[in-house]
């Protein structure tokens, strides 16, 4: 209590300054006056008295200061001294502190944009979501499967009747369609969602009503949707009447219901959804019919929020018993899987879980730049703090005690990266953005990565600015602080500043920051050549002259006969094209997202028990698949019109396929059931990539399109035609069947390549981009003490050229210091490099993490950078004159 | 700070005196210091130094000041124990003789 009351007095004391220091004073004065009234009742002149009153009273000056200081809180005032004496300091060398204050800019900025990353990507990305630190992804696992796998609509609803712990679960499940937007179609993203999921996370559509309870129930029974802000701007122009008006989604006429507030995007982390539809809904917009009933159809993504007060822990605990209850009631289906809780950063079904490798590497070497950034601006402070000696000197003479001088450095430190900071997080603000650009565009979809600058990333960034400023800042403020104050003013006095000590400090400082670099360095060098590995390895198909563009028949409203005459009629006048020299459709695209499809398969001969097939997936393509997209096809024949619905069920399977099932015989004439049908073999194709450019081999296989019919595929053409060509005359040939029709974005398979990694080369770019600005810092690093140095010894310097050395020697006298530390630091860094690259494996592709080229390059690049840095400031120093050189040092 | 100035001074002695002094009723500074003076043979205080102390003990709410008028007719500022003040000098006072008689006890005993 009575330690608020006297912060209480001294508050008050702050507002009344000005009537205090009139008050003591006249306080003060009467108390003279008094004292000398006595003196003189005792016999003294009025002069004396006053002087004898005085002299016992002491200096009033002392007194004064002191009965303020009483009032005031000391530190803070000690403190703005400091600052307003740091900021003169600093203000007086502008370009030292430029330099500084750029330097943590820089490292701060490039911190603050990565966590604002971290934060609006894999913390809190749903922001309009009620509770969402609560809310965890759900996903199956089975028994041996790394990856996890999707949950199926009765196991779903299981779990949400079971278990307790929580406060709501939801599907949110991410499909597409194609709208027709003027003569083009766009591919347009939203979610399939359970009925509740409005309500259950607290969003309330701006127009119209979410979803009824009962839209979760019947087949297709409610073709409604609720729209996005975006969607209803741009495609309705915000129509005010726009409840109950119909759109058309894959070929169902659905009615919108209710619009989504403007800052809600669904909840997928990468894309904004633009509409929502019911789970009942699920046949017309997931391949693979009807699955609500189906306890072995995984399809599902979905959420569940804990309730307030449950831990991570105990829900997973509850799920997992939910989930094994399950797998004893229905063996069948359930057999050796489980239910899986995520923390939302790592939701592995969204982007989310894609972007998590990459933004963990990039903290990591955003914080190698922040520390080399400090190293730089701590090697600037002990320049800075060694021409300050003589100051430094004559106050700690005069009395400055060295706690006080230490103080003042710690605050100067201090007001630097405070500086540092405000420029970091504003560089921050404007990057929150940005990740989006390194994402190659795709039409009609849009990418949503929102940096999010909240309490969290703003308490980070600026605790771990000020702490490396303290940890870098309090070295030089130490060394500095130390004066002998005899030793130093004699040393003054000759001239010779600058302690072995010191430049030792300062020296493994640029040690530690070449090393830094060196490392960012070669996992960036790393990291680039598998991507360029990659996007040039072969995925065994033809990347360059085939070309690929999704014909969604199914939202332009086609039946199955309709669409099997339109493709047909489309094959023929697209292969009759001048230029093309085959085409072929498939309902799925290599290396797309969209899934294909799997089936367990029974092989004559090759025994399991019932419960234990093995499943594999298989693409849906049409004749001259194989010859359009360049996949040899290595025994038998590929699929020809002959193959039709009616005729002989076949199918062909890849090598790896072949060697796996049938043990090195010749599968041709095999037979192989898929889905309950025996499907007789009659090829076999070369391997390819399916799903992953670094994918290993897998077990694949085909059926020919016409005896497994999907309304919608994609068009794939062979020819040595542009892109732009190739769409005009592309266009005409649909237009001419279909006036109504619009054409998606055509690409070559070597976009289809690029697309599907992106993630690398995100990575790729941002280690570009820090490393670069991590090799600048050390560069700057390195010039600032060769600098340093050649400036302390111009004197010797002159001397010596006077005394007739060349100067090619003194210039290698000079430059062999810089490059002398460059080496230390290059040795430390290929030591850490080797050892730790190793975390970038998952990155990398067909090569080692100690790649001995990259290694080299980097080294090479490091040892022009330091030889740079090292020249310039000994050139100088050579080439000034002698004489001037002796005056002045 | 104030206190340290005086180093015959035991800390906190001069806080204590000036409470003391102020036992009787309000007095203002000048009258304060003599009394510390006339009360206490030998102990050598700057006048000056009781300034910083009682701002230091009005800080702390155990003092009081209003300007009044001194018996020569001068304007001057008389200082007043506050109840809390009071309370602490009882206290301190225990404190204070109990400590003496410790270190007295000690001195005996070494």
């Amino acid at each position: 209590m009575s330690v608020l009351r006297e912060w209480i007095n001294r508050l008050r004391f702050f507002g009344n300054r000005r009537d205090f220091d009139r008050e003591i004073t006249e306080e003060i004065e009467s108390h003279l006056e008094e004292r000398a009234a006595e003196l003189e009742k005792s016999g003294l002149l009025r002069k004396d008295a006053m002087r004898q009153a005085r002299w016992e009273f002491g200096s009033t000056d002392v007194a004064r200061e002191d009965s303020r200081g009483a009032w005031q809180f000391q530190w803070l005032e000690e403190f703005r001294t400091d600052l307003r004496i740091g900021l003169r300091m600093l203000a007086r060398s502008p370009g030292f502190s430029i330099l500084a204050v750029l330097c943590l800019t820089l490292g701060t900025g490039a911190n603050a944009a990565v966590f604002s990353w971290v934060e609006g990507l894999l913390f809190c990305p749903y922001p309009a979501v009620v509770h969402q630190q609560r809310l965890m992804a759900l996903t199956g696992t089975a028994r041996g499967e790394a990856e996890p796998t999707l949950l199926s609509w009765p196991d779903y609803q299981d779990l949400e009747k079971n278990c307790k712990l929580f406060d709501g679960f939801f599907v949110s499940k991410i499909t597409s369609t194609t709208l027709s937007i003027g003569d083009r179609a766009e591919r347009t993203v939203g979610s399939i969602v359970s009925a509740n999921y409005f309500d259950t996370i607290g969003v309330r559509p701006i127009l119209g009503r979410g979803f009824a309870l009962k839209e979760n129930e019947g087949r297709n029974a409610h073709p409604v949707m609720v729209i996005s802000y975006e969607f209803w701007q741009r495609h309705y122009n915000g129509d005010p009447e726009i409840v109950g008006k119909m759109q058309r989604l894959n070929g169902v006429v659905h009615t919108v219901i209710g619009v989504a507030p403007e800052d809600f995007y669904g909840t997928f982390v990468g894309w904004r959804m633009q509409f929502w539809v019911p789970v009942s809904m699920e046949e017309i917009f997931e391949p693979g019919g009807y699955k609500l009933d189906d306890r072995g159809a995984r399809w599902i993504e979905a959420f569940a929020r804990r309730g307030s007060g449950v831990s991570a822990k105990q829900a997973q605990e509850e799920i997992f018993a939910a989930a094994s209850r399950l797998e004893a009631q229905y063996p069948l289906t359930n057999r050796g899987r489980s239910v899986k809780l995520w923390p939302l950063w790592q939701t592995p079904f969204n982007g989310a879980g894609t972007l998590l490798p990459t933004l963990e590497i990039t903290v990591a070497v955003a914080l190698c730049v922040l520390l080399i950034a400090s190293a730089n601006a701590g090697n600037l402070l002990l320049v800075f703090s060694s021409t300050r000696r003589h100051e430094m000197t004559v106050r700690a003479a005069i009395g400055a005690g060295r706690r006080r001088l230490l103080k003042q450095l710690l605050t100067e430190g201090l007001a630097l990266s405070a500086l540092g900071t405000v420029g970091g997080l504003i560089v921050a603000y404007l990057c929150r953005d940005a990740l989006v650009l390194l994402f190659p565009a795709r039409s009609g979809v849009s990418l949503y990565l929102p940096g999010r600058m909240d309490w969290r990333v703003f308490a980070v960034s600026v605790g771990l600015c000020a702490s490396t400023t303290i940890l870098i800042g309090l070295l030089p403020a130490v060394k500095a602080s130390s004066i002998d104050i005899a030793a130093a003013l004699k040393s003054e006095m000759a001239g010779v500043v600058g302690g072995h000590e010191k430049s030792s400090v300062r020296s493994a400082l640029v040690v530690v920051q070449v090393s830094l670099s060196f490392l960012l360095l070669v996992g960036g060098g790393l990291l680039m050549q598998s991507l360029q590995k990659i996007r040039t390895a072969s995925p065994g198909f033809s990347t360059q002259r085939v070309m690929a563009t999704a014909i969604d028949l199914r939202s332009a409203g086609y039946d199955e006969k309709r669409a099997r005459n339109f493709q047909d009629e489309l094959l023929d006048r697209v292969s009759a094209l001048p230029g093309v020299e085959s085409a072929a459709f498939a309902r799925v695209i290599p290396l797309g997202v969209v899934p294909y499809s799997s089936s367990p398969i029974v092989v004559d001969g090759y025994y399991v028990p019932l419960e234990e097939l093995p499943t594999v997936e298989y693409n849906e393509v049409g004749p001259a698949y194989f010859a359009t997209l360049g996949i040899p096809v290595i025994a038998g024949r590929e699929f020809t019109r002959a193959d039709q619905e009616s005729a002989a069920p076949v199918t062909m399977v890849n090598e790896t396929m072949a060697t796996h099932f049938w043990k090195g015989k010749d599968p041709v004439g095999q037979r192989l059931q898929v889905k309950g049908k025996w499907r007789r073999v009659v090829g076999v194709v070369r391997d390819s990539k399916y799903e992953d450019m670094r994918e290993t081999r897998k077990a694949f296989f085909y059926v020919p399109r016409q005896q497994a019919f999907a309304v919608s595929g994609i068009l794939h053409i062979r020819t040595p035609l542009s892109i732009r060509t190739m769409s005009t005359l592309l266009t005409r040939e649909v237009q001419a069947l279909d006036g109504n029709l619009a054409l998606n974005e055509l690409i070559t398979l070597q976009d289809q390549v690029n697309r599907s990694t992106s993630p690398q080369k995100v990575a790729v770019t941002m280690l570009g981009v820090l490393g670069s600005l991590a090799l600048v810092l050390a560069g700057i690093g390195l010039y600032g003490v060769v600098s340093y140095t050649v400036s302390q010894s111009a004197r010797e310097i002159g001397l010596r050229m006077a005394l007739g050395a060349r100067a090619s020697d003194l210039l290698r006298l000079v430059l062999s210091e810089g490059l002398l530390l460059a080496a230390g630091g290059l040795v430390v860094g290929m030591a850490t490099a080797l050892s730790l690259t190793r975390f970038l494996g998952a990155y990398l592709y067909a090569m080692s993490p100690r790649d001995p080229l990259t290694f080299g390059i980097a080294a090479i690049v490091m040892v022009l950078v330091a030889s740079t840095a090292s020249f310039v400031p000994a050139w100088d120093a050579v080439h000034t004159d002698p004489t001037k050189a002796i005056r002045e040092g | 700070m104030a206190s340290s100035q005086n180093a015959q001074l035991l800390p906190g002695t001069l806080f204590l005196l000036i409470l003391r002094s102020l036992g009787r009723g309000p007095l203002h500074g000048y009258a304060i210091a003599k009394r510390i003076k006339n009360a206490s043979d030998g102990i050598d205080i700057e006048d000056g130094s009781l300034y910083p102390a009682l701002n230091r003990l009005l800080v702390k709410g155990l003092v009081q000041a209003e300007w009044g008028t001194s018996e020569n007719n001068r304007r001057a500022r008389f200082y007043r124990l506050t109840p809390q003040g009071r309370k602490y000098l009882e206290a301190e006072t225990r404190e204070f003789n109990r400590l003496i008689r410790r270190i007295q006890l000690a001195m005996r005993t070494v």
